[in-house]
């Protein structure tokens, strides 16, 4: 190029300022947080109840087995929050999907199975209709919100009251029971966790290195900047809500596989864990910012602090007060993080 | 406080002294010290990333400076939030403007010191009153109920003024205050400045429009990364002393001299229409040519960029490119046909200022290269992008340095790259250099020539009548929706193509 750009190559910013401003990765001090609440429960542990807490590997499996099905839910959570978005249908669509796959996994012993034709199927077939089912109700919320343009949190608190409806009406209330051995398997020993971690792995890897990824963080980022550079946002947000919805699918499997019945009243609440998780791990409710490796912390920090209160004895009713506590604490934390990080545009 | 309306005695309302300031891997400002007086507008003009905007931020209580002292009527300023350079009588318009879009024009002057009845409610009447009176003062014929997003950028510009007077503010602050403005919006707007420097208040003026500083300024500082160069009675200056105080280098043209025939018709539009934005605009656009589209603020022009791209769809004409009818419904569409749109506000429609650099270059590309089965080719597009970013020339730390953290001319030359990484046959520019800097200005017109030199086809919009006149083939002029003319290169001048965009 001629002329104007024929300049002497001025001295770049990287080489007057070699140090780079950001070396941790920004679950660094999530992690922390995890650990710094375990110390403290073994500290209080030896001194209020002369146990150790973490050296107690039962209570560690059962933690993780508790928050494992939380986790599933909030990996989609944590995608849709990034896209700006929010989903309170994911507890509804668990109860849902418990329903519809546990009618479908019955064993023959059962006293008034759902489908009397339907006993003894083969497990991949009630676990290809839980999934189905959390994919449509997903597709329902990612329809509603894409094409109506009806704020997400409208859109899936209608999703949220509609599939919780239609949990009961299945089967006119009535807990769906005696389930195939092959179905129950899946809730049992460490399946549920691995199911939880391989989820982590596949969408952690999905939002980093693929296409999906790079477009679910610009949508969140700015809609309209999305749009303009060619995105088919309406579509894209589809995709990434069916995503979430098939996840709440598949930790109602897991949750009617461990407690080998499908029972409409499952799931309560677990949206608000589930955002909870996603939002101590970093993802912010702007959209545009949030991890997986952060939301699988923020799951185990909020199974830390329920098994934590149960092994002190403390009263369910103080771990909700304090879990509320940290949820709030977690975000204003992110907001100072975030000021930290931003100095405003330089000029 | 009260506002300090006593100058010290050497006429020298504010001092700024020594200051210092760096974040986190941008140097700001190094040891910069500025003096304004009473009653005088002092520019001040600089290329991105020389430091203004911070200097600016640190004198209205934004963000405070590493070292260094302000004084204000001889006094020392502690300054630790802007409601406190407000009440010392310091008060800033904003670049990117800070007012409630859904809030009436009153209400946003006077947020949080509405008049309040016995009752202890709003006293809509007495608020309604102190607004027109202080719009009268200012000779602004708005309505003070008007809610401020239905207002054009201009008008909003004219609202934030309001407001800052509305504070007794001694001191105003500026930063690119015509950078959205048409040129008579912008005549508008000097007259109310020069209304207030005869009332005694003095402002502080950024700059990227170097011809405002012969008709407005009393002085003239200037600014090179982040240190002071000198300050001058524009007088005393002619644009090229300036330009060279400012990049430290010649530059021996402004536009660049790359002229090319025009080639193959590439876009061509007829009876295009969007109600009530435009109306029956016909136009053909060739490869290798640049059709500016130069108007006022409001004549339809972005609205046609928009319709265009398919942002928002005309409702009526047709469209063809390269000689096969489409309807553009979507910009999906649109990048699919080799196009792309630079829009004209890189803040809302531009940047993904949660991201890094990286994922803002590569964004738009990502839908037909450098993806196998779903998957970013990772090393491939980020050499793509660190090439890219050497040849348009941007400055950062790094590629996975926060977009946020760039300079607006910086940013924008990523807006540019990424979509050159597409490799467009047809560009649409709206206001590509708006609040850029002359270097970073003349590098992205040579980089618009180059590309019609290689065979795009180029339709940019402009504000700046020099751009436009240095860089069109031709001249597409719109007034209020429709075409008033279309002219050739050489009987184009200042004065024809205003003669069509204004009445």
């Amino acid at each position: 190029m001629p002329q104007a750009t024929v300049q002497q190559s001025e001295p770049s910013l990287a080489a007057s300022h070699p140090r780079r401003t950001r070396t941790w990765p920004p679950e660094a001090s999530i992690f922390l947080v995890l650990v710094g609440l375990a110390l403290a429960f073994e500290l209080l542990g030896w001194i209020f109840v002369h146990q150790s807490f973490l050296l107690n590997e039962q209570r560690l499996v059962v933690m993780i087995l508790q928050v494992a099905v939380i986790g599933i839910i909030a990996i989609g959570v944590t995608q849709v929050i990034i896209t700006g978005g929010i989903d309170l249908s994911s507890g509804s669509v668990v109860a849902l999907t418990a329903m519809v796959a546990a009618s479908l996994a019955q064993s023959a012993d059962a006293v008034h199975p759902v489908y009397p034709s339907l006993t003894d199927l083969p497990v991949i077939v009630p676990v290809l209709a839980g999934l189905t089912v959390g994919a449509a109700a997903g597709l329902l919320n990612g329809t509603l919100i894409a094409r109506t343009a009806i704020p997400p949190f409208i859109a899936t608190l209608g999703v949220m009251v509609t599939a919780r409806g239609l949990a009961k009406w299945y089967t006119r209330g009535q807990p769906v029971s005696l389930l195939t051995d092959a179905y129950a398997d899946i809730g049992s020993g460490a399946v549920p966790v691995m199911i939880f971690l391989a989820a982590a792995l596949i969408f952690h890897v999905a939002l980093r290195y693929t296409r999906y990824g790079k477009f679910t963080y610009a949508i969140g980022s700015n809609p309209q900047a999305a749009r303009v550079s060619g995105i088919n946002v309406a579509r894209h947000l589809l995709i990434v809500y069916t995503v979430a919805g098939a996840l709440s699918g598949l930790a109602g499997i897991v949750t009617s596989a461990r407690a080998e019945s499908g029972q409409a009243g499952m799931g309560m609440m677990y949206e608000l864990d589930a955002i909870a998780a996603a939002v101590i791990g970093g993802a912010s409710l702007s959209g545009g910012v949030g991890r997986i490796t952060g939301t699988v912390i923020g799951t185990l920090i909020l199974g830390v602090v329920t098994s934590g209160f149960t092994f002190l004895r403390i009263d369910a009713y103080y771990q909700e007060i304090v879990k509320g506590g940290i949820i709030v604490a977690a975000v204003i934390a992110d907001q100072y993080r975030r000021r930290a990080r931003d100095p405003r545009a330089i000029n | 406080m009260q506002p300090a309306a006593a100058a010290a005695p050497d006429g020298c309302l504010l001092e700024a002294r020594h200051i210092s300031k760096s974040f986190p891997g941008v140097a700001a400002l190094d040891d910069v010290s500025l003096r304004v007086d009473v009653g005088t507008v002092h520019a001040l003009i600089g290329e991105n990333g020389a430091g203004k905007s911070t200097l600016m931020k640190i004198i209205a209580g934004i963000v405070p400076a590493d070292s260094g002292e302000l004084r204000l009527s001889g006094r020392t300023l502690l300054l630790e939030s802007p409601r406190q350079a407000l009440a010392s009588g310091i008060a800033m318009i904003h670049q990117e403007l800070n007012l409630m879009p859904s809030m009436s024009i009153a209400e946003n002057i006077w947020i949080g010191r509405e008049p309040v009845n016995a009752f202890g409610m709003i006293d809509h009447r007495e608020l309604a009153r102190r607004t027109r009176a202080l719009l009268e003062r200012l000779q602004i014929d708005l309505d003070p109920h008007t809610v401020v997003g239905t207002l054009p950028i201009a008008r909003r510009q004219l609202v934030e003024i309001a407001k800052a007077l509305s504070h007794q503010s001694q001191l105003l602050i500026m930063d690119e205050p015509t950078s959205a403005l048409s040129e008579r919006d912008a005549a508008h707007l000097f007259a109310i400045i020069r209304e207030l420097k005869s009332q005694g208040k003095a402002v502080l003026y950024i700059t990227h429009r170097m011809d405002e500083l012969w008709e407005i300024a009393d002085e003239v500082s200037v600014l090179r990364d982040g240190r002071y160069i000198g300050t001058e009675r524009p007088g005393n200056l002619t644009r090229e002393q300036l330009i060279r105080m400012m990049v430290g280098r010649e530059l021996a043209r402004i536009f660049p001299q790359e002229r090319s025939a025009p080639g193959p018709v590439l876009l061509a539009a007829r009876g295009l229409t969007l109600h009530p934005h435009f109306r029956d605009v016909s136009f053909e656009l060739h490869a290798g040519e640049i059709l500016g589209v130069a108007g006022l603020i409001g004549a339809g022009r972005s609205k046609l960029a928009e319709a265009l791209f398919g942002v928002a769809p005309a409702d009526g004409g047709r469209l063809w490119i390269e000689g096969a009818e489409i309807a553009v419904d979507s910009p999906c569409t649109a990048v699919g046909r080799g196009m792309a749109f630079l829009t004209e506000d890189r803040k809302e429609t531009g940047c993904f200022l949660t991201l890094d650099v990286l994922d803002n270059l590569e964004i738009a590309v990502l839908n037909r290269n450098f993806v196998r089965l779903g998957f970013v080719r990772g090393a491939a597009v980020t050499r793509a992008c660190a090439d890219m970013s050497r040849q348009v020339r941007i400055k950062t730390p790094g590629l996975h340095a926060p977009i946020a953290n760039l300079s607006g001319g910086n940013q924008q030359k990523v807006l540019i790259g990424r979509w050159l990484l597409t490799g467009p046959k047809i560009l649409i520019l709206d206001e590509p250099t708006r609040g850029i800097d002359v270097g970073a200005k003349a590098e992205i017109h040579q980089l618009i020539a180059q590309l019609a030199a290689q065979g795009a086809a180029v339709l940019m919009i402009s504000s700046e009548l020099p751009e436009i006149l240095g860089m069109s083939h031709r001249i597409m002029v719109m007034r209020e929706g429709r075409v008033t003319g279309m002219l050739e290169r050489d009987q184009a001048d200042q004065e024809r193509i205003m003669a069509l965009a204004a009445q």
